[in-house]
C-alpha cells in the first residue's frame, strides 16, 4: 500500500491505496464522486476525462499513486456558488446531451479546448474533442454547446476587464 | 480491467532509478506517461512485478535548440511538442506527426521518450526520427551513450536500451535553410494506428537534393527507411519523374501485413502514394 495525498475540486483528501487502484477508481470508488464515468476502459472513449492540474486526462490510464500531490478537478468541482459553469449551462440550453453518458468527459476535455482556444472555430472544436466519443452521436449540438461556453466565457471575461 | 500487482517505486533522479532497475532486474518496468505501458497491464499482456515511475525526475522536459542540435528531453509530452512555437516553425515534421498521435486527452500525458523506447514499429515517432536522423541518447549506471536511430529498433517492441537503461534526450540535426519536412499517416479514426505512414525530412540547394530521410510507420516488423528512395533522390537534381521513381521504390520495399486496415496490396499503394505527397510537401517547405 501507499499513502498519496490528492487535491480534488479544491478538498485535499490522504488514503492508503494499492498501487495498482487506477486513479477513475480511486475517484468514482474511495471518494465516490461518481459524476466521472467509465465507458470503455482502454483510453479511447473519454468518459472517465478529469482535469489533472489543469489538463485534460483520462483518468483510466494513470494510477492513482501517480496523481499523489496534484490538483483534480472533476465535473462535480464546476459549480461555483450555486452557478453552473459555462459549459455545463452551454451544454443544457443547446441540448449537447442525450443519454448524458459522455458529458462530464465532453465538458471536462473542453475546458482544456478552451483554455488553449479561447476563440475556437468549428474545425478546432471537432478536433478538440476528438478524444471523447458520444454514442448518441450528439455532436452537433456538443460543437453548439462548445461555442456557446466560448461566447459566454468571452463575455464574462469583457465584463471583468471593464469592472477593473 | 484491473492490472496484476506491482509494487511502485518513485525516485527523483536518475542515480536512483538506476539502483532500482539493477536490484529488480527483469521483474522492473520503467514508467513514464503511461499510455503504452498502462493499457497492456490492464490487458494483463505486461505484468511487471515492480514499477519505476520516472515521470517525477527533474530535466527532463525541454525542447531547444544547442549546439547545432535541437535537443528535446525524452519526457516531454506529446502537447508539449504539439504547442511549440519553435517546432510548429522550423521542425513541422514533427508537429504534424504530434496532432495525428493519440488525441488531445492522450498527448497531454504521452511522452516522447516513451513513445520510442516502447520500439513499436506502429507508433509514429520512430518513422520521424529516421527521416530527421536522430540520435538516441540513453543514461544508465555506467554513464551516458548515444545511439544512432538507425541502430536503435533491434525488432518487433525491441530497442538497443538495455534492462537498466533510460532514453533522456533525443539529438536531431538543427533544420538548416534549405530544408523542409513533413509528416502523413492514414488512419481509419482518431487514435488509431496507421494503415501506413510517412516521414519526409529533405534538404535542397538550387533544386538538387543534398540529403534526405525517409521514415515509414507500420509496414514492416520494426520502424523502417527507405533506403533505396533515398539512395535515388540524393545529389539528383528533384523532378516530378524522379519523385514518383522513389515513391514507387517506397511501396515495393514495405513488408506490411494484411489486417482491418486493410490488405498488403492496399498498404502498399498508400505508402507509395503518401511517399509522393509528402516529398512534394517536404520540398514546397523547404522552397517557402
Amino acid at each position: 500500500m501507499k499513502k498519496v495525498t490528492i487535491t480534488i475540486n479544491g478538498e485535499s483528501h490522504t488514503q492508503e491505496v494499492e498501487p495498482r487502484l487506477l486513479l477513475v477508481h480511486f475517484i468514482r470508488e474511495n471518494l465516490e464522486l461518481t459524476g466521472t464515468h467509465i465507458g470503455c476502459d482502454t483510453s479511447h472513449c473519454g468518459a472517465c476525462t478529469i482535469l489533472l492540474n489543469d489538463k485534460s486526462i483520462k483518468s483510466c490510464t494513470m494510477f492513482a499513486v501517480q496523481a499523489d500531490g496534484a490538483e483534480i478537478t472533476t465535473i462535480e468541482g464546476l459549480v461555483t456558488n450555486g452557478n453552473l459553469h459555462p459549459l455545463q449551462e452551454g451544454f443544457k440550453e443547446e441540448h449537447g446531451l442525450q443519454c448524458g453518458f459522455c458529458t462530464p468527459g465532453m465538458i471536462m476535455r473542453s475546458i482544456d479546448l478552451l483554455n488553449h482556444h479561447p476563440n475556437p472555430s468549428e474545425e478546432e472544436i471537432r478536433w478538440g474533442i476528438s478524444s471523447n466519443l458520444c454514442r448518441c452521436t450528439g455532436y452537433n449540438n456538443i460543437v453548439k454547446a462548445i461555442q456557446y461556453a466560448a461566447k459566454k466565457m468571452k463575455e464574462e471575461t469583457t465584463v471583468e476587464a471593464a469592472a477593473n | 480491467m484491473i492490472p496484476a500487482s506491482f509494487d511502485y517505486h518513485c525516485p527523483s533522479t536518475l542515480q536512483e532509478a538506476f539502483a532500482l532497475a539493477q536490484e529488480y532486474g527483469e521483474n522492473a518496468k520503467y514508467l513514464s506517461g503511461g499510455h503504452s505501458l498502462i493499457p497492456m497491464m490492464k490487458l494483463r499482456l505486461a505484468s511487471p512485478e515492480h514499477i519505476i515511475d520516472i515521470g517525477r525526475i527533474d530535466g527532463l522536459s525541454y525542447i531547444k535548440e544547442e549546439d547545432g542540435l535541437l535537443k528535446i528531453g525524452a519526457l516531454t509530452t506529446e502537447a508539449d511538442l504539439e504547442f511549440s512555437p519553435l517546432l510548429q516553425e522550423k521542425y513541422p515534421i514533427i508537429t504534424d506527426a504530434v496532432k495525428l498521435i493519440g488525441d488531445p486527452s492522450v498527448r497531454n500525458k504521452a511522452t516522447l521518450g516513451g513513445n520510442l523506447a516502447h520500439g513499436d514499429a506502429a507508433n509514429d515517432h520512430p518513422a520521424v526520427m529516421l527521416a530527421l536522423r536522430a540520435k538516441i541518447i540513453a543514461q544508465g549506471p555506467n554513464g551516458s551513450r548515444s545511439i544512432d536511430i538507425d541502430e536503435f529498433f533491434q525488432g518487433f517492441y525491441t530497442t538497443e536500451l538495455t534492462q537498466e537503461e533510460i532514453l533522456t534526450e533525443i539529438q536531431i540535426p538543427a533544420a538548416g535553410s534549405g530544408s523542409g519536412s513533413a509528416y502523413h499517416k492514414i488512419e481509419r479514426k482518431v487514435g488509431d494506428y496507421a494503415a501506413s505512414g510517412v516521414a519526409v525530412n529533405i534538404s535542397l540547394a538550387n533544386g538538387v537534393c543534398q540529403e534526405i530521410g525517409i521514415g515509414l510507420t507500420n509496414v514492416n516488423p520494426q520502424p523502417l527507411r527507405a533506403s533505396r528512395s533515398e539512395d535515388a533522390l540524393r545529389g539528383k537534381e528533384v523532378t516530378d519523374e524522379l519523385i514518383q521513381e522513389a515513391a514507387k521504390m517506397a511501396g515495393e520495399d514495405c513488408k506490411p501485413t494484411a489486417d482491418l486496415r486493410g490488405s498488403v496490396d492496399y498498404k502498399r499503394s498508400i505508402t507509395k502514394e503518401l511517399t509522393k505527397r509528402m516529398l512534394n510537401l517536404a520540398i514546397e517547405r523547404a522552397k517557402a
